[in-house]
């Protein structure tokens, strides 16, 4: 059965508060995750104050800041900065998005950060992908052609180039997979939002040649099929996507091959 | 945890190569909902307090007979498909969950017939 409730040694309690310098006069408080695997401890809830005057303006700037000049232990996934690789996703105010490209600014009070929900947790802010990337390497996210390449570029018409916008942008930063309760619930055999526009992404490339195929491969109970709708994806989606109606349309073709 | 790698694990056993069928059933009967619902309330709160036989003589009339046969056709096979879907996303437990299928299957087939039968029998007496 689904656990509404979080077993044992799992519930969060109240960590340390790492108080503001003297001094400093705006300041704000972050409330992170912290868990290591390298104690019996329960998850815990540390309080960082820091002052926004000696702080860049993204939630990342603070935790780089809380890393480099309070606590080296906290532990988190970063590289681009800016929103290109997806690596800084995690749950902040509530909403799974990018701590690269979330202005402090936009969080009311204090700044609750957890890491991606419903994940196995490999340290703090740190979730296990894996199970999410081997179902992304499951749909085959490359070009499959039978013809005999070309000597040149495959072409592809305007409008059918048009057909990729609102897909190519995804970073696979699993934002919308983590928001989704049915992901939750089923996704050792749902695929999850994230990983349906990347199917969608090939069905609809004009330059592709096993279109059926692929359908074959979605049309399932649970791959495709755990969809309800919830739209949870396409309303945290941090790259501003929709992959709620990637599925759609991936339904859509499910029918019209039918009749 | 299983020692199978995460690709064998996100492979599973395949593709059922189902689903939309069940998935446009759904929609299809939603759809035909929409009207007989309006129908059969406007009817209801038309025949208002009437007594038992004016009521009887509504149902026997054989346009509100099919039509209300249709809406407890689509309805219960409604019901049937939505219950599967909510069954299978939060019942894990391999023999509860097909315990629970059956059981439901069941239970809807007994209502829809049930419902069913009783406009039959007005309708045809």
């Amino acid at each position: 059965m689904v656990e509404f409730a979080l077993p044992k040694n799992s519930r969060v309690r109240k960590g340390k508060t790492w108080p503001a310098p003297e001094g400093a006069t705006r300041v704000r408080t972050f409330r992170i995750y912290r868990w290591s695997p390298d104690d019996d401890d329960n998850p815990r809830l540390d309080s960082y104050e820091i002052d926004l005057d000696t702080c860049g303006p993204m939630v990342l700037d603070a935790l780089i800041k809380i890393k480099n000049e309070i606590d080296p232990t906290l532990t988190f996934r970063r590289s681009c900065r800016e929103g290109v690789c997806g690596s800084c996703s995690m749950n902040i105010d509530g909403t799974n998005t990018l701590a690269c490209t979330k202005y402090i600014d936009e969080v009311k009070g204090k700044v609750k950060i957890y890491p991606l929900p419903h994940l196995h947790v490999v340290k703090d802010l740190v979730p296990d992908m894996n199970d999410a990337y081997a179902q992304l390497t499951s749909i085959e996210p490359w070009l499959k052609a039978d013809t005999h390449p070309p000597d040149r570029e495959r072409l592809q018409s305007p409008t059918d180039r048009k057909k990729l916008d609102g897909l190519y942008e995804c970073i696979l930063c699993f934002s919308c997979t983590t928001s989704c309760p049915s992901y939750w619930w089923n996704s050792d055999r749902y695929l999850g939002p994230a990983v349906l526009l990347q199917a969608y992404r090939w069905i609809v490339d004009s330059r592709d040649e096993r279109t059926g195929e692929r359908l074959d491969q979605l049309e399932d109970p649970f791959r495709l099929y755990r969809c309800h709708t919830i739209m949870n994806c396409t309303k945290t989606c941090p790259k501003g996507l929709n992959p709620g109606l990637a599925i759609a349309e991936i339904k859509k073709l499910m029918v019209l091959r039918q009749s | 945890m299983s020692e199978r790698t995460p690709l064998a694990r996100a492979r599973g056993l395949g593709a059922a190569h189902g689903g939309t069928h069940h998935w446009w059933i759904q929609r299809a009967t939603s759809v035909v909902m929409v009207p007989l619902v309006l129908w059969f309330a406007f009817s209801l709160a038309a025949l208002g307090p009437a007594d038992h036989a004016t009521a009887a003589a509504w149902v026997a009339h054989p346009v509100n007979a099919v039509l209300a046969l249709v809406l407890i056709a689509a309805m219960f096979h409604h019901l049937h498909l939505g219950l599967e879907v909510i069954i299978e996303d939060y019942v894990h437990s391999r023999w509860v969950k097909f315990a629970t299928l059956i059981l439901q299957k069941f239970v809807t087939i007994i209502f829809g017939f049930g419902a069913a039968f009783a406009v039959l029998k007005i309708a045809l007496s």
